[in-house]
């Protein structure tokens, strides 16, 4: 059972003193994943507070500030609604073709945001606003919640919601006061990165007439050509996300999650969707049309006007891609095992502070953390400038959050007691942990290093600034003929990049079921 | 907890061994051989011009020379930005944009090396800046372009400024946020003084739809949002050439006349100071402002004109010298004031 046993509560209020060593390792990691946060401080300070104020006080940041905001607070509570609804549904109800709209809801995650809004642009040419922004980030995010929602809604032991049935609670009742408040985890898990992203994103509002701080700065990269300004306005982005950091570390407490034994001893009796069915089936076919068929449309329409010679760097690219989002991979969940262990295992205010503090930088935009990590590298390891060390360190800044959320998710449901009772049979702690918590975790860390590849290999200006020279990506492939307008040479590569996505996101949607089983 | 540290590290080792691994892999299998070329004998030019121009360039200037280039992709900001956060450790030899600012952006931060005067006189004046710190390779020409079936001839504006006036409240739009739009501002505020340029910019902002780039807005009007827009020629005549996707319900106006609405924006060339391969460098840059390189920009996908080496330009396109455009200097263009007069407008 998920929800913790009063036991397990107590012992978490009591908690130990993290090792000064795990300290140690998380603060100085803490403090790398910090660079493009302190370079956006250096460019504040060097342009002086008159010139900020100046920049700051625009008419123009009023409008960004506005959207910025309305899209954080309207985007992340419809993306939980659509994620924990398709999820309760294709896990809990009778719904007919379930397997199949189980996938179907996971399938926007291997379409990059990008892709996605040019497909909508050209097909609603008169996209734009906050509408547009609102449907084109609300429907390529929402996996983001479904996929955790999903996950626990399987790990869940249904006798809690029978015995509330047996109470007489209807439905949507126990849906609202049994089921949901077990899910808090995976919804504030989910919307954390779905907000953060949501601050950073550039390339799913390019395409539509939609600005917001990011937006903005990277405009103002390319307008004013100063540097320093540009910087300064992520500050902006920076206080954005403590704000949002905050929240979600409060609305979390303490709580655990952990659970001893096979949970799912009964399974769930489906519930009967009855006179609903017509309107539940309509509404997953309308989300999985809206967010997957529709963007892929005008990619596959252009694809059949593309010509052989346009092929010839695909092969390259794909290589390229791979390696790449896998060493991005590989790093975020290195760098987040650590605090992630911190923040679960000793829980403490300085524990989310440090958490904090990994997650900031995630929320400035691009161009933003891969010139931090110029001037850094070239000043401090100018041997690792341009090499993929470089760029695996933007993707681990810029996805760390992915990585972060699920190890601290899979961490709490690891129970500490399955380790004490090996050490208590003689196992050395060490042992212990290897075999029995590591196993355990395995999971939450593939899908941690899943989503981080998925992000990586759709990164594009970290990865054209700081990739060794003549690396060719697909997503900065992408992203080179679209902007030519060459579009027939450009859905080539969204595709490959879509179906490259295909087994991360396969192997996501496989843990989902591997908890329970 | 020092178990805890025992594991961690330990489990951190073992990744960074598999991560070295795969950044290894990444390297022997595509992209070491070109960063081990790239540090000495290959040269290194951070092209944010058309990739696909560029290639062809390189593979005719490799075959005629037998010096390998290596490319390094990218947009005019970033790429700006990022020859200046360099500075002097900067691995690039030429910088290739599609428009001056980004040039000038580089020039001001003194990183660049003066261009060979034999290149230079490749390029009439108009189309390189006075400095002689790089040259222009390629220019486009702004032009009005506008939906037949919202907008008759007769209705056609005979010069930009006419845009600020209130009768095309709400019909016309551009992406003043770009580079692209900015250079045309300076004309503006080249030929028509400030004042008169401050007033042009609160009419746009009264008048216009704002978009992102020269595409959207060439979208928008094919689409029938607003009757007419501001773009650069290149863009139409590249979606004609193609599907005409997004241009098939529109045509072209050239203001002509010397009118700023006439003004043509070079694309850049320079050597960077800091090139470990200063003489290779120049010979490329000559190769691009030479009959070859120029020929191959002419006859090209691009849809650029060439301006050196008296090459003409694609067909259909009308000959660079007939479009009439105003004289202005390179690198007087994108001042910090038009910055300024922008900001005040609204406009960014």
């Amino acid at each position: 059972m998920t929800r913790t046993s009063r036991a397990t509560r107590a012992s978490t209020t009591t908690t130990t003193p993290p090792s000064p060593g795990l300290l140690v390792v998380v603060v100085v990691l803490a403090i790398g994943m910090l660079i493009p946060v302190g370079y956006v401080i250096e460019a504040t300070a060097r342009i002086g507070l008159d010139e900020l104020g100046a920049l700051l006080l625009r008419p123009r940041v009023g409008e960004l500030l506005t959207n910025t905001v309305l899209i954080v607070l309207l985007a992340v509570p419809l993306t939980i609604v659509l994620g924990v609804g398709s999820a309760w549904l294709v896990e809990r109800t009778d719904l007919p073709g379930r397997r199949f709209f189980a996938v179907l809801c996971v399938a926007p995650l291997a379409i990059p945001s990008f892709v996605s809004s040019y497909g909508w642009a050209s097909i609603v040419p008169s996209i734009q606003g906050l509408g547009g922004g609102l449907l084109v980030a609300t429907l390529a995010y929402y996996p983001l919640v479904y996929l955790p929602a999903l996950a626990t809604l399987r790990g869940l032991n249904p006798s809690l919601e029978e015995s509330a049935r047996s109470l007489g609670l209807t439905e949507g009742a126990i849906l609202l006061r049994v089921v949901i408040p077990q899910l808090r985890l995976a919804i504030l898990g989910g919307g954390l990165i779905v907000a953060l992203h949501l601050l950073a994103e550039y390339g799913a509002f390019a395409f539509i007439r939609f600005d917001t701080f990011t937006t903005a700065i990277v405009v103002a990269y390319q307008s004013t050509f100063a540097g320093p300004s540009a910087a300064s306005l992520g500050i902006v982005l920076a206080l954005l996300s403590i704000i949002v950091l905050a929240i979600e570390a409060t609305a979390r407490g303490r709580a655990r999650y952990a659970y001893v034994g096979s949970s799912s001893a009964t399974q769930a009796q489906p519930i009967a969707l009855g006179r609903f069915t017509p309107v539940a089936i309509l509404s997953v076919t309308a989300l999985g049309a809206l967010a997957t068929v529709v963007p892929m449309a005008s990619v596959i329409r252009w694809s059949f006007a593309a010509k052989p010679d346009m092929l010839d760097g695909l092969w390259r690219a794909l290589v390229d891609t791979s390696l790449l989002s896998l060493s991005g991979a590989v790093g975020a969940v290195l760098v987040a095992l650590p605090i992630a262990w911190l923040a679960t295992r000793h829980p403490s205010r300085l524990s989310k502070t440090l958490e904090g503090g990994y997650s900031i930088a995630s929320s400035l935009p691009a161009i933003i953390v891969a010139l931090a990590l110029v001037t850094v590298t070239l000043n401090v390891a100018p041997a690792i400038y341009q090499t993929a060390a470089t760029v695996t360190a933007a993707y681990v800044i810029i996805f760390l959050p992915r990585a972060l959320v699920t190890l601290r998710a899979g961490l709490a449901q690891v129970p500490e007691s399955l380790e004490e009772a090996a050490r208590a049979l003689g196992t050395p702690p060490l042992l212990a942990r290897l075999r029995v918590t590591l196993p355990l975790l395995l999971p939450a860390i593939a899908a941690a290093g899943a989503l981080v590849a998925l992000g990586a290999a759709n990164e594009l200006t970290a990865t054209l600034l700081l990739a060794p020279t003549g690396t060719r990506t697909l997503a900065t492939q992408f992203w080179s003929a679209a902007s030519s307008i060459d579009y027939p040479g450009a859905a080539p590569y969204a595709i490959t990049l879509v179906l490259l996505s295909i087994p991360a996101v396969a192997l996501l949607f496989a843990q989902t079921g591997s908890k329970a089983r | 907890m020092r178990k805890l540290l025992t594991i961690t590290a330990t489990i951190a080792a073992t990744g960074l061994l598999l991560s070295g691994c795969a950044a290894g892999g990444s390297d022997s299998a595509s992209t070491e051989d070109v960063v081990a070329e790239a540090s000495d004998e290959a040269l290194v030019v951070y092209n944010a011009q058309h990739e696909q121009l560029t290639e062809e360039w390189v593979e005719e200037f490799t075959a005629q020379t037998g010096i390998e280039v290596v490319l390094r992709n990218g947009g005019d900001s970033e790429l700006g930005n990022q020859l200046v956060a360099e500075g002097e450790a900067s691995r690039a030899d030429v910088f290739l944009t599609e428009n001056s600012p980004a040039m000038s952006l580089v020039e001001n931060e003194g990183l660049f090396a003066p261009v060979d005067a034999e290149t230079l006189a490749l390029v009439p004046e108009q189309y390189r800046p006075a400095s002689g710190m790089w040259t222009g390779i390629a220019a486009r020409s702004t032009v009005f372009v506008y939906n037949p079936e919202l907008l008759y001839e007769s209705e056609l504006p005979t010069s930009i400024l006419d845009l600020q006036n209130p009768e095309w409240m709400g019909s016309w739009g551009g992406a003043p946020a770009g580079a692209d739009f900015q250079a045309i501002v300076s004309a503006i505020l080249e030929t028509q003084g400030t004042e008169a340029t401050a007033e042009w910019l609160e009419g746009m902002k009264e008048n216009a739809t704002i978009y992102r780039n020269n595409i959207v807005t060439m979208k928008a009007v094919n689409a029938g949002e607003v009757a007419g827009g501001i773009i650069y020629h290149y863009y139409w005549f590249r979606d004609s050439d193609a599907e005409g996707e997004n241009s098939g319900n529109t045509k072209l106006h050239y203001f002509g006349n010397e009118d700023p609405g006439a003004f043509v924006s070079v694309s850049g060339g320079g050597v960077l100071a800091s090139s470990d391969n200063a003489d290779k460098a120049q010979q490329f840059l000559a190769f691009l402002a030479g009959a070859d390189g120029q020929k191959i920009l002419g006859e090209g996908y691009s849809f650029e004109y060439p301006v050196g080496s008296e090459v003409d330009a694609r067909d259909p396109l009308p000959a660079l010298d007939s479009l009439n455009a105003p004289v202005v200097d390179p690198s007087s263009l994108n001042s910090p004031e038009v910055l300024k007069l922008m900001m005040q407008a609204g406009l960014l």
